[in-house]
């Protein structure tokens, strides 16, 4: 069977592709935050995964308002990035698991999770950025990825306690996949930022780092609150942590963080990495 | 949406529908022969989405607020904003009706705070 070896939860800022693409991570501005991913570096040289699992929210590449899906999974056999509109530069295409991704499907559909799903998919820099900021280099991805897409463009969006249960039916799926693939779930996103209306600018760093020490001691602490309720104390898009709750659900064995690091600001966005070891 | 937020707005169905159009138009976006023809010719590009007046006169004057009033979406409106060139501490400013720098020390506040 496979095993899930951890989760790894990271911001995925635009303005970072454009720090990567000009090499600026050792930039005074950037390297509190590229200085963090050293220690997951080293878990992930030394861990291996064969898979990644991608939890993260598509900013109107891929999904236009005419078909928004709540839940969407990526079943192609590979992922392209493109052009967003606004000049961050395409990565290299991203391969597929497809086994993966139809036995997640069926798997989570089984589990009542009705589930859109995408046999072709473009991925956008909530993708491609982690991949990047994971897997510094020239695009060679030591990895193959599914993309759980989640919707936090149009609300209703599913609330923290659906989306802790998706996490959950996540871990379920790959652990009864008669593979021997070890798989990494990334959940990209967060943490508090509001780019949007008067309240532009809004961070809350108290509420960000109870959120992170709640993922290690009180995982579902932040189901109590509705998305409104999110909202209100995270930012327009600090609803993202949605998928930080989902990686950290899906972590169904020995769960032990193993690093975090957290930055203001990126751009507007408080950021924000964490990692957890799954055994 | 019951719950009230200052100075936020939930993009719910009633926003998704009023703003139809124009999202529209700024999706197109993501294809830069799209974001050529609009600099070419931004009455006929948005005539050609069938922007609401309201919506026009947004885009026309370059207010995001306006746009968000409109039904513009934050996700969409961004591919416009990349247009005129202004990056999100722009956008971030024009808003809160702050200077940029004001806006970015705002920013650096709140990892002190």
């Amino acid at each position: 069977m496979a095993k899930i070896v951890g989760g790894i939860m990271t911001s995925h800022v635009p303005m970072l592709g454009r720090a990567i693409a000009r090499n600026l991570q050792g930039d005074a501005y950037f390297k509190p935050w590229f200085d963090g991913f050293a220690a997951v570096h080293r878990w992930l040289a030394e861990v291996k995964p064969d898979v990644a699992v991608m939890v993260y929210n598509d900013h109107g590449l891929n999904f236009f308002l005419d078909k928004m899906p709540t839940f969407a999974v990526g079943a192609a056999p590979q992922y392209r990035n493109a052009d967003e509109g606004w000049g961050i530069p395409v990565l290299p295409a991203f391969e597929g698991d497809v086994d993966l991704s139809w036995h997640l499907i069926e798997s989570l559909v089984n589990d009542e999770f009705d589930l859109t799903t995408c046999q072709e998919m473009l991925v956008d820099h909530a993708f491609t950025l982690p991949m990047a900021m994971l897997w510094p280099g020239n695009g060679a991805w030591p990895v193959r990825t599914v993309p759980v897409c989640i919707n936090t463009v149009q609300y209703p969006l599913a609330s923290a306690k659906r989306c802790w249960k998706l996490g959950e039916a996540i871990g379920r799926a790959v652990h009864s996949w008669k593979n021997d693939a070890r798989v990494v779930v990334i959940g990209t996103g967060g943490l508090s930022h509001q780019l949007d209306g008067e309240r532009a600018g809004f961070i809350n760093k108290e509420f960000d780092l109870r959120f992170m020490a709640s993922l290690e001691s009180d995982p579902q602490w932040a189901t109590r609150y509705s998305n409104a309720e999110l909202v209100e104390k995270t930012g327009t898009q600090g609803i993202e942590l949605l998928m930080w709750l989902i990686t950290r659900a899906a972590l169904n064995g020995r769960v032990s963080k193993l690093h975090s690091n957290y930055h203001i600001p990126i751009s507007n966005t408080a950021a924000g990495l964490m990692l957890f070891d799954n055994q | 949406m019951s719950h009230s937020i200052p100075g936020t707005t939930l993009f719910d169905g009633a926003m998704a529908r009023k703003g139809y159009a124009l999202n529209k138009m700024c999706f197109s976006f993501n294809d830069a022969a799209n974001r050529e023809a609009f600099l070419r010719d931004e009455d006929g590009f948005c005539a050609r989405y069938q922007l609401t007046p309201a919506q026009r006169e947004a885009v026309r004057s370059r207010s995001v607020l306006a746009m968000l009033d409109a039904g513009g979406n934050a996700y969409y409106l961004a591919k416009l904003a990349g247009i005129f060139g202004l990056d999100m501490q722009d956008i971030g400013a024009q808003q809160t009706g702050m200077s940029k720098e004001a806006f970015q020390a705002k920013l650096l506040e709140a990892g002190r705070a």
